[in-house]
């Protein structure tokens, strides 16, 4: 039987590869019934769509995430492209 | 010539620079790095102002050079540190299992409307901070994977380590922030295990 410390692993490798299906069933099975394994998978999915969305934020143009280039940094890059 | 003659470099740091530099600073996390890969990326772009078709937007052109400027420092970096007995280590939640690797001290109920909470500025911040306090090798193969979407196959080869041991960095990576997101985000509601 897996264990919940072994089903935490098998819960995050699922997400980078397709577990051969012996694994995948014990790790399915374990998650019908465990209930702290199956809120971890569900954070860990959580986890996942928030980078996504970082991402699709920061990526967004004009969108304020708060961080700019410093007014010297801005100067010095301008400086370099216009005698590089 | 009559395409390079879209290009306009003398506006670049106005149009482009803090675009540039937010999508650096997610994924290096370090403001000094950021600054020098903007400029870096705005340097190779105006040496290679010939090979620009004109297909992509100048905005998408400038975001494929700063790409592999960001691809050159995760391996320079991996290279010139490798991979330490550490990074593989311990489950990262290993006080929270008995002997037989049950949990004794669950992951919390985090409450909410998991959409929703994406969708918060401060969440994102704390997921932020939460990623930075990563070392630089969870964080890196974290943020390759799940903010840059890359497969692992493509990971393994910037970061030059075996598949098996990607799998292992990204669970401890996803371990840790999800422990490190309860205890600063959801604190408040944790121990209410049922």
């Amino acid at each position: 039987m897996l264990s919940c410390k072994d089903v935490t692993k098998l819960v995050s490798e699922s997400m980078d590869r397709s577990l051969p299906l012996g694994k995948r069933i014990g790790m399915r099975l374990h998650l019908l019934i465990c209930k702290f394994c199956a809120r971890y998978e569900r954070q860990l999915l959580l986890i996942r769509e928030t980078a996504r969305r970082l991402a699709a934020t920061v990526e967004a143009p004009g969108e304020p995430l708060g961080e700019t280039l410093s007014v010297e940094a801005r100067e010095r890059i301008r400086e370099s492209i216009r005698n590089p | 010539m009559a395409k390079s003659a879209t290009l306009d470099p003398s506006t670049w740091v106005d149009r482009y620079g803090d675009y540039l530099f937010r999508y650096a600073m997610l994924r290096l996390r370090d403001r000094s790095a950021a600054e020098d890969m903007v400029q870096e990326t705005f340097l190779a772009a105006l040496k290679g102002r010939g090979t620009y078709s004109g297909d992509a937007s100048e905005a998408t052109w400038l975001v494929g050079i700063l790409k592999h400027k960001i691809a050159d420092h995760y391996r320079r970096q991996f290279r010139e540190a490798p991979l330490e007995g550490g990074d593989l280590g311990d489950h990262p939640d290993a006080g929270h299992f008995d002997g037989t690797g049950h949990w004794t001290n669950g992951p919390a109920e985090w409450g909410g409307n998991p959409a929703d909470l994406y969708r918060q500025g401060e969440f994102l911040d704390r997921f932020r901070t939460c990623l930075s306090g990563l070392s630089p090798k969870h964080a890196d193969a974290f943020t390759l994977r799940e903010i840059e979407g890359l497969g692992t196959a493509e990971i393994c080869k910037v970061l030059c380590v075996s598949e098996t041991n990607l799998w292992v960095i990204l669970h401890r990576a996803r371990a840790l922030l999800r422990r490190c997101l309860e205890t600063s985000w959801f604190g408040a509601t944790a121990g209410k295990g049922s």
